[in-house]
């Protein structure tokens, strides 16, 4: 993916496009991304545009891995660092760093969320069959993140269950109140 | 031809609630015994409007249980019924029932036909006349409860008829739908073959139905034509078809409508069974707007186009010699907008007397249900506000005037021996006040028991058992939530019930609750919310590099600190002294964790701000411009953040947040705590 380009990919552009791959019935299309190395996947459903990266408005008083607020054609996006969420190593963000935003379930209401990749990588039609279950692994990332673990071309993809993911602790701690 | 009713149904439905408010407010102002003209006829209207709708569109079981009220009505407007207290309140439960079969209509539900039978065979005995069959008006057909064996029609039509649109052939069709039919033709006016004139109808009929059909089934076949013909509509008892005795009824015109809406007179059969449309399910709502506020708008839109081409006309050949020109076109520009931006605000502002209605009523049935007398006075009812904020306000209220009602106001006897008069009095009160709106709910009962909610809160550990805290911080303890949940100063006299909830929503809206309490004189709830929740007129302010919006509203000045009148507790807690009075220096910085440009408060900037009645002073790096901004929810996409309200989208694109002025004094105030706000050490941002 070239540099600081945005790539705008409309969920629209996304399903009407998902012709031209002879996707079957029981597969689903997952936009995968890098993070530390590794590579990770979103359902492509649920990812409504991928943009370079802008600075954000921090929020004050919330975990360090809300980057802040962006505004996107005058929605108030809040945005996430995968690194820092996953207990990564913080990097410089660098010309492959993008935000990919989301859509995300919450109950019966969606949001819009945008996560901050290091890059975006592929896209992949994993079939239902084919997504093995995350074995428990102590480690950064909860299992319940995890939706499944694939294998594409001798590769590892971690399938990643955003709904869990994002609306976890601090973010849902919020609608408790 | 077949005209979709559905959309009208909508507006009839609109305006029955109108309708039926209406009602409710004229029966709660009928005074006992003395019935105005003016009030009767009012509700008299009210009640023969939503007759006439609900017959056309078919709810016939509305239809019949309005017209027993009207029934009612009309004796009353006649003199023949004194407005005592029996009638009224069958009247009032009938509207609720009412009410309740329109909901049932308007969503699809099926609604319990039991209340409404209930209710008509009360205000039947009221009447003095049976109920089973449709009492009319002229009485003649009180006594036709015949409708197990059939009707006898007699339908005479005048010779205009052909012209009003109607066709007596589909009317006979429709009757013959209905059952077993019979039909004989009066050809008596019949003229000779060369007078014939093919547009006036010289025939008449006789028809006879025979099996179980009501009575109104038969009679809305006539609906469209009543007045334009002489109908006798007879009950046929036993076997014998004693047939038509021809008296003609007296039809009043029942729908003033009638006349004004002749494209709906071709009403398809189908169009009787109530319609179901499923987009009525789906909450439509609207707004009436005044055609002054319309008015308004439209010429303000024209200004608009006016400065448009103006600019466009400056811009045309533009040279520095029209830079003046073109500041000018912008100056106007900005009024323009402004004004607009007033005018469609404007639109959603609201007398709050649409949330006020529902009170006479609730207090008159909960002080009957509580055997106090209870007088509630209202003012300010014209005080404006928004829609939406005045839809979510309106459960809190309840909730507090029924405090009031049940906790507040004493039993007649407490209060003769307490010496006040025995019947208590709850004042709802609306005013403006700057940027909000503030609404009282004042009662003059007992007030709030202080020292058992300090027991009380003493058992919950939310106080030390030594600690005497002031007025203030007692009656905060009635809006904290595990203060109500049952058990507790309520089953004594307390209140509490809820007081969180009424609080949050308050708080969601913007606005601050708060209560003032005398013992055995009475307690005040005061409510202030912002007039709208869409605009706010925000100041900017920067810090480091993030740029904070503060709401004009809340602040009271700002200034540059002097080194003499800057002071500190204990070498942490600052304060100023503005004039008379210190206030504390809160340094944002510190609050939000963010890396400041300016750590000297001498020469600093200090936004005084006002919120909760308490004020302090933000320290800023600087001031930037005043501009209105347009607030934007950070909790549709992430979560409610303490300290800011909302944030904005500033002219270059980038989000501002806008602070929360009462959650930002808060903070201060836990700030000192050791687990308090903003504690967390400032964060690493990478580059």
């Amino acid at each position: 993916m070239s540099t600081a380009q945005a790539v705008r990919m409309t969920n629209d552009a996304a399903s009407s496009g998902g012709d031209n791959f002879q996707v079957s019935a029981n597969t689903e299309q997952y936009l995968t991304f890098i993070l530390n190395g590794e590579e990770y996947g979103v359902d492509i459903l649920r990812v409504q545009e991928i943009k370079g990266w802008d600075s954000a408005t921090p929020i004050p008083n919330t975990p360090d891995y809300v980057r802040g607020v962006i505004n996107l054609r005058g929605t108030i996006v809040p945005i996430i660092d995968l690194r820092a969420r996953f207990g990564l190593e913080r990097v410089p963000y660098g010309p492959t760093t993008v935000v990919i935003v989301l859509k995300v379930m919450h109950g019966n209401a969606s949001r819009i969320m945008g996560i901050v990749v290091d890059a975006v990588s592929e896209v992949y039609n994993v079939s239902q069959q084919d997504l093995k279950p995350a074995p428990e692994f102590g480690g950064a990332v909860r299992v319940d993140f995890v939706k499944g673990l694939a294998t594409v071309d001798q590769k590892m993809v971690i399938i990643l269950a955003i709904d869990e993911l994002l609306n976890s602790e601090a973010m849902s701690a919020a609608n408790a109140e | 031809m077949t005209i979709d009713m559905s959309k009208f149904l909508d507006t009839f439905f609109e305006e029955s609630a109108e309708g039926l408010d209406a009602m409710e407010s004229g029966l709660l102002n009928m005074q006992e015994g003395a019935a105005d003209d003016e009030l009767i006829n009012t509700i008299f209207r009210a009640a023969h409007s939503i007759k006439g709708g609900s017959a056309t569109f078919g709810l016939s079981e509305v239809a019949e249980f309005t017209h027993h009220m009207e029934t009612l009505l009309d004796e009353m407007r006649a003199g023949k019924r004194a407005a005592s207290r029996d009638v009224v309140d069958v009247l009032l439960e009938s509207v609720d029932c009412l009410r309740a079969m329109l909901a049932a209509s308007k969503n699809g539900d099926v609604n319990d036909p039991a209340r409404a039978k209930t209710l008509g065979e009360r205000m039947g005995r009221m009447l003095g006349a049976p109920v089973a069959g449709v009492v009319h008006a002229d009485a003649t057909h009180a006594a036709a409860d015949a409708a197990g064996h059939g009707w006898s029609v007699v339908f005479r039509p005048h010779a205009h008829l052909y012209r009003t649109g109607n066709d007596p052939v589909r009317m006979l069709r429709e009757l013959a739908e209905l059952g077993d039919y019979k039909v004989a033709c009066d050809t008596a006016r019949l003229p000779r073959f060369a007078d014939v004139q093919p547009e006036e109808c010289v025939l008449a009929w006789t028809v006879e139905l025979r099996g179980d059909i009501p009575e109104k089934n038969v009679r809305e076949v006539f609906d469209w034509v009543e007045g334009d013909c002489d109908l006798s509509i007879e009950a046929i008892r036993g076997d014998t078809a004693n047939g038509a005795r021809g008296a003609p009824c007296e039809q009043t015109p029942a729908r003033e409508q009638k006349a004004a809406e002749p494209d709906i007179k071709l009403k398809t059969p189908d169009a009787k069974v109530p319609t179901q449309d499923p987009r009525a399910a789906s909450e439509t709502t609207s707004i009436r707007v005044g055609i002054d506020k319309v008015d308004a708008l439209i010429n303000m839109v024209g200004e608009l186009v006016i400065t448009q081409s103006m600019l466009g006309q400056v811009g045309k050949d533009f040279d520095m010699s029209r830079v003046e020109k073109l500041m000018h076109g912008l100056a106007q520009l900005e009024r323009n907008t402004r004004e607009l931006q007033e005018s469609v605000m404007r639109i959603r502002m609201m007398p709050i007397s649409f949330a006020f209605q529902r009170f006479p009523r609730m207090v008159r049935d909960l002080s009957q249900k509580l055997t106090k007398k209870i007088d509630l006075r209202m003012s300010g009812e014209q005080t404006e506000l928004d829609k939406t904020v005045m839809e979510k306000i309106g459960d809190p209220l309840v909730h507090l005037v029924r405090n009031s009602v049940d906790h507040g106001i004493e039993m007649p006897d407490a209060r003769r021996a307490a010496g006040k008069s025995e019947t208590g009095i709850v004042t709802l009160n609306a005013f403006h006040q700057g940027g909000n709106i503030v609404i009282e709910i004042k009662d003059d009962g007992a007030g709030l028991p202080r020292d058992k909610i300090i027991a009380k809160a003493r058992k919950q550990g939310l106080l030390g058992a030594d600690e005497e805290p002031g007025d203030d911080k007692v009656f905060e303890l009635i809006f904290m939530a595990g203060f109500s949940t049952a058990d507790q100063v309520t089953d004594v006299s307390g209140r509490g019930v809820g007081m969180d909830v009424v609080r949050k929503n308050i708080k969601a809206l913007g606005g601050t609750v708060e209560v003032k309490s005398e013992n055995g004189r009475g307690s005040t709830f005061t409510i202030r919310l912002p007039l709208t929740l869409a605009i706010l007129d925000g100041q900017l302010v920067s810090v480091g590099e993030q740029t904070y919006i503060v709401p004009l509203v809340s602040i009271v000045e700002t200034l540059q600190m002097k080194k003499e009148a800057i002071s500190a507790i204990a070498g942490r807690a600052e304060l100023y002294r503005l004039r008379d009075e210190y206030i504390p220096v809160l340094r944002l910085y510190n609050l939000f964790c963010i890396e400041p440009r300016q750590t000297e408060l001498v020469g600093g900037l200090l936004v005084v701000v006002e919120g909760d009645g308490k004020r302090v002073g933000l320290f800023v790096d600087d001031l930037q411009n005043q501009q209105q901004v347009v607030i934007k929810s950070l909790e549709s996409n992430f979560k409610r953040v303490p300290g800011v309200s909302g944030a904005t989208i500033l002219g270059d694109g980038t989000v501002a947040l806008i602070l929360d002025v009462g959650g930002v004094i808060d903070a201060s105030r836990q700030a000192t705590s050791p687990k308090g706000f903003g504690k967390k050490p400032a964060q690493v941002r990478a580059a």
